[in-house]
């Protein structure tokens, strides 16, 4: 099976912080990962070629420095990397970097499976597969947590907000991933020599590559712009509540009564 | 389109031009420069480079289009089973406001099956029309045929506004459709407005993990397109004396091609508990995960007859269920009271939370964030505070 997998670097969000003083996210300081679920798509992807045979190419839109993102997955086993980048694909929604990674993928040929995670946790938009998949025209299974991929088809089981889903699609197909899905196995140290070395299969696409014009992509191609951020502030008058365990229960009953909450009904 | 145009009178050859090209988009040719169009994504680079004056760029001007034609504030209306999604009635109370703002009327779009019976119990939540693609390969979930559906109605009518609730089922069909269409996309909002100048959707949604709020427009697309997350919009009360037509929409659905085949759908045995309406809600954070903390617990939502909810530690270590996990990647709740005990207070964890009402924290460090969003913040340990609140409650 030829299979692409989509990976995204990310800031680690756990680590991100406002300052206080501008309300700005410091990003300074802010670790870059792999998008966590991205990991998984890519050990899926791994599984299946040890299963099927065939290769696994990861692609990335990102900063000249989503470079160590591309060499981490092949040090993971990937057998080719791409990194899409250019000055002209800056500040992409979810349109213009769908339009990108479709023309990428396109270029690279025939496939019969692509991986995404289900969202990258900067953005949270959960967009990027769907948008691929209909830009490729081609079937699309969101929210997989179970995967099993035979030639001519996949069997995936789709987590749904009760319950899940066992479904069947006809390759090619776009699949997105959670985190339930595996265990990712982790980079080996010949995997990271061969990754960084001279002879690394990985590559640099730039707009004209992959044959767009600029004002299809980045943030000239978006339909959505950003207008305004902000930090969200609690506007809430705090009470404090002093004295034994005891004394704070009663009053706090009273003032939930007065503000006619009713408990206890 | 646009282009870089060389004054061949000016350009002396220095190369300059094509030395600042990332594309090779432009070549010498008889020592002057040559523009090659099909390598050029005009980016610029040349423009800047030129000490001659010999380029000049025709570069494109994104221009906003006229949609003042385009009216209505369109929901889409999630069923499943043939009952409608709480999150449809969420949406149309959102709409409501929306639309009475334009002045535009609030038109629910349900795709299913022998569905119009039902119709009229939307317009009493705030529609004032109902189109129905009404066919039996509409009755169960499937992302090419319901993305058919929609995306025909769509272009029949022409709405302003279309909101999808961002449940698996809306995050799997909205960016389909949204990418067949050629529309702008917001992502899970959790704020709409209507801008007072410019009269466009403004969706305020949360990004880094609720670390900070965006506000986004899509100026060059309509309908104007959102997935709102469901549990934060707040439905109005029905109303049985609001009246509406509900008309049947034909759409061509042997047109669409559908990929997938569903083998099979299991839903869980018992039903998952209801958080989004629960009116109170007693939360615990990491100190809850032993039996004595679940119990402690468990005993003051009795008490105060409320819903029992956790941050997602508690769900890691295996003391309540994912269903009760409150936040960015839990539920998101609005309950007149939330009782936070022993919650930090991570941007995650106030994602799902901090439409509460009231917000009770019980936390030993003065410092905990959780008390910049509390109403009542009691410092102290949640093992005196919770069983002592119990008691009072009994005594009452
Ligand atoms: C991508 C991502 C998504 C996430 N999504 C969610 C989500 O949906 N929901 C969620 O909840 N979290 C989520 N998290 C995790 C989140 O960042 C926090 O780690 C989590 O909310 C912390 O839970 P906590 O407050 O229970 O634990 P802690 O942060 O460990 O806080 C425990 C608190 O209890 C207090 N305490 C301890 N003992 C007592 C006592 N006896 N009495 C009173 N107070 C006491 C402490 O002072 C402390 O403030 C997410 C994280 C990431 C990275
Ligand atoms: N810039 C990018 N490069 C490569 N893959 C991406 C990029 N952005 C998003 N993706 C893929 O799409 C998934 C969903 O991202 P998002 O829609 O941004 O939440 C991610 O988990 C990645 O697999």
């Amino acid at each position: 099976m030829n299979i692409v997998v989509l990976v995204k670097q990310v800031p680690n969000t756990t680590d991100v912080k406002i300052d206080p003083k501008t309300g700005n996210l410091i990003r300074e300081g802010v670790a870059s990962i792999i998008n966590p679920e991205d990991r998984h798509g890519l050990e899926a992807g791994l599984q299946i070629r040890e299963k099927l045979g065939g290769t696994v190419t990861v692609i990335s839109m990102g900063p000249p420095q989503a470079m160590e993102t591309v060499c981490e997955c092949l040090a993971m086993g990937a057998d080719r990397g791409i990194l899409l980048s250019d000055r002209a694909f800056a500040g992409a929604d979810t349109w213009a970097t769908s339009t990108a990674l479709g023309m990428a993928v396109r270029k690279l040929g025939e496939f019969d499976l692509i991986l995404a995670g289900r969202q990258a946790i900067d953005g949270d938009t959960a967009q990027i597969g769907p948008q691929v998949a209909e830009f490729l025209r081609i079937a699309q299974l969101t929210y997989v947590r179970r995967l099993d991929a035979q030639e001519g088809k996949v069997i995936a089981e789709r987590a749904l907000e009760d319950g899940c889903e066992h479904i069947e699609a006809p390759t090619p197909v776009l699949v997105t991933v959670l985190g339930a899905l595996n265990k990712p196995r982790h980079p080996t140290v010949e995997g990271i020599l061969a990754a960084t070395s001279e002879r690394s299969p990985v590559e640099v696409w730039n707009a004209a590559d992959i044959g767009v014009k600029v004002q299809d992509v980045g943030l000239a191609g978006s339909l959505t712009h950003v207008v305004r951020t902000f930090t969200p502030k609690g506007a809430r008058d705090t009470r404090r509540l002093e004295g034994s365990a005891t004394v704070i229960a009663a009053e706090l009953l009273e003032a939930l009564r007065q503000k006619e909450i009713r408990l206890g009904e | 389109m646009g282009a870089i145009v060389i004054d061949l009178e000016k350009c002396n050859g220095c190369t300059m031009c094509s030395r600042a090209c990332p594309y090779q988009a432009i070549e010498m040719a008889d020592k002057k420069a040559r523009w090659i169009e099909d390598r050029c994504t005009l980016c610029g680079a040349c423009l800047e480079s030129c000490k001659f004056d010999a380029l000049f760029g025709e570069m494109p001007v994104p221009e906003v289009p006229d949609f003042s034609d385009r009216r209505g504030v369109w929901v889409f209306v999630e069923q499943h089973d043939g009952e409608f999604h709480r999150s449809a009635f969420e949406l149309l109370g959102c709409a409501r406001g929306l639309a009475d703002e334009l002045g535009q009327e609030v038109v629910a779009a349900v795709l299913g099956n022998d569905l119009k019976e039902k119709a009229s119990r939307l317009i009493h939540h705030g529609a004032d029309r109902c189109i129905l693609v009404d066919d039996p390969s509409l009755a169960y979930y499937q992302t090419c045929t319901h993305t058919h559906a929609l995306s025909e109605l769509v272009k029949q009518h022409r709405p302003n506004i279309l909101l999808i609730a961002a449940t698996h089922l809306g995050r799997d069909m909205a960016p389909r459709l949204a990418r067949r269409l050629g529309l702008g996309l917001t992502a899970d909002c959790t704020r709409l407005t209507i801008d007072p100048d410019e009269r466009i959707l403004l969706q305020t949604r949360p990004a880094f993990g609720g670390n900070i709020m965006a506000t986004i427009v899509s100026r060059f697309s309509r309908p104007q397109t959102a997935t709102v997350r469901p549990g934060i919009m707040t439905p109005l009360p029905a109303d049985s004396s609001r009246t509406g037509e509900v008309s049947v929409a034909q759409v061509d659905m042997a047109a669409c091609r559908e990929f997938t085949r569903v083998l099979e759908c299991v839903l869980p045995e018992e039903k998952g508990v209801d958080l989004a309406s629960a009116k109170i809600i007693v939360a615990g954070g990491r100190p809850v995960c032993s039996d004595r903390g679940v119990s402690v617990l468990r005993e003051f939502a009795d008490a105060v007859g409320g819903e029992m909810a956790c941050t997602r530690v508690v769900v890691e270590e295996g003391f309540l269920p994912a269903t009760r996990q409150v936040g960015q990647t839990g539920q998101s709740v609005r309950p007149a009271v939330y009782f936070a005990c022993g919650i930090s207070g991570a941007v995650q964890h106030k994602a799902g939370m901090d439409g509460s009402r009231y917000v009770v924290a019980i936390n030993k460090d003065p410092d905990a964030p959780i008390f910049e969003i509390a109403d009542f913040a009691i410092v102290g340990d949640l093992f005196e505070i919770l069983p002592a609140l119990t008691r009072a409650m009994r005594e009452r």
